[in-house]
């Protein structure tokens, strides 16, 4: 399995976000995109998740049915946590683990992994900003997905809880599975590349 | 495919019947309206016998909009519209499968609050029986159409007054073979079947084409 990306650009509204993007991430390796804030990283996510379109070039996953769209491959952990605040924990995770399909841990495993064991019966309403990512990254656990696209995982989260999800993420890569992550945080996800989109900044960023 | 649209519907109506999720406030309001209608009109008994039906069913059509325009936006600003358009289950069943959880939790209440409140517009029985079956079949085709309006009033903030301009429009049709149907119950020349069959028409017409146009709706909005 590889993900490639081909002379990728991204635009938003007037503005280019960068553009001739070239990379190749082999199964088992990590590639952690880097820049300064409004360089594109959450955009190249939301590409790669197929939640929106590239003004050129195209990207694909090699190895599964459909390599054009395999947003089904994909786990995409973004800014917002996609909880319901009125459910419990159990019942959002429970409910992810039906509509994601290809189910992998259990609901009570997964939220024992993140450190969230006994917290399952509590609305997510009253858990903290770190409970719920924590509540989050077991979404990546209930289902088996190779591709993980994570968008500052770790934000909110404590030091052990940090440490938790690198073991499980390289745990995952050690499996053959494949993270693409933005990020600041200085992160052990395993081995790979670093992407610097800042390089890939157009000349002209602004469109004439 | 089955367990993913079941799970969506048995999550959303759980939403709608916690604290907060609206599932009630559409009978309340359908209730506001026939109960004030009587103190406007006036104690004319067969005036309200007349026009009862179409005064009960104006009340379910608007109460049938309450909560829609919330329907994709409460997904769309919590992240979770962006993790389901990534899911096997295609987006057009993802709409139907709320736009049913949304219709048992706000336009199957009406349905059964209409024997009730037909009471206090002095129906007949015959006219009665008459309504709650033309609500029965019509108020799923107010909300699948909906579904259109609420999927569009996803992509902007405070998109209420937009679902109800949007949708109004289409759900011309299903008010005047619904209003029909109920009134050939009360005698004349048209048998109930003609109009009720129409408006069985537009309930399954309804109930294919509003989740593919929500779907290409949201596919549209999505930048």
């Amino acid at each position: 399995m590889r993900l490639v990306a081909e002379r990728l650009g991204c635009r938003r509204g007037a503005r280019q976000l960068f553009e001739r993007l070239d990379f190749a991430l082999e199964a088992g390796r990590v590639l952690i995109v880097t820049g300064p804030n409004g360089t594109g990283k959450s955009s190249l996510l939301r590409l790669l998740a197929g939640l929106s379109r590239p003004s050129a070039g195209r990207v694909r996953l090699e190895g599964v049915a459909e390599p054009d769209d395999f947003a089904e491959n994909a786990h995409y952990l973004g800014h917002l946590d996609a909880h319901k605040a009125a459910l419990t924990a159990q019942e959002n995770l429970a409910f992810w683990r039906a509509v994601l399909g290809r189910p992998a841990l259990s609901v009570a495993d997964a939220l024992e992994e993140v450190g969230l064991g006994g917290l399952g019966g509590l609305p997510v309403a009253v858990l903290s900003a770190g409970q719920k990512r924590r509540l989050a990254l077991a979404r990546l656990l209930v289902s088996a997905r190779p591709l993980w696209l994570l968008d500052e995982p770790t934000t909110a989260l404590d030091v052990s809880a940090q440490a938790r999800f690198g073991a499980l993420a390289r745990a995952h890569v050690a499996q053959g599975g494949m993270i693409v992550a933005a990020t600041h945080a200085p992160l052990d996800f395993g081995p790979g590349e670093t992407l610097d989109l800042d390089r890939f900044r157009p000349v002209r960023p602004v469109a004439a | 495919m089955t367990r993913a649209f079941l799970a969506l519907l048995s999550r959303d109506l759980a939403l709608a019947i916690r604290a907060g999720g609206g599932a009630g406030l559409g009978v309340v309001f359908f209730l506001a309206v026939v109960v004030v209608t009587p103190f406007a009109i006036g104690p004319d008994l067969a005036l309200l016998a007349r026009i009862g039906p179409a005064i009960l069913w104006i009340g379910a059509l608007l109460a049938s909009l309450i909560g829609l325009d919330r329907l994709f936006a409460a997904d769309a600003e919590d992240g979770a519209l962006d993790v389901l358009s990534m899911v096997a289950l295609p987006l057009e069943l993802i709409a139907a499968a709320k736009g049913l959880a949304h219709w048992i939790a706000t336009g199957l209440p009406l349905v059964v609050a209409a024997p009730v409140l037909s009471l206090l517009l002095n129906l007949q029985p015959a006219s009665i029986g008459a309504l709650t079956l033309t609500l029965l079949v019509g108020t799923p085709a107010i909300t699948f159409l909906g579904l259109i309006g609420a999927a569009f009033a996803s992509a902007f903030r405070r998109g209420g007054l937009l679902v109800a301009v949007l949708v109004m429009p289409l759900t011309i049709p299903v008010l005047i073979f619904g209003v029909a149907a109920t009134g050939t119950a009360l005698g004349g020349t048209v048998p109930f079947d003609t109009p009720f069959r129409i408006l069985a028409g537009l309930s399954l017409a309804a109930l294919v084409l509003g989740p593919i146009a929500a779907a290409a709706a949201l596919r549209a909005t999505r930048e």
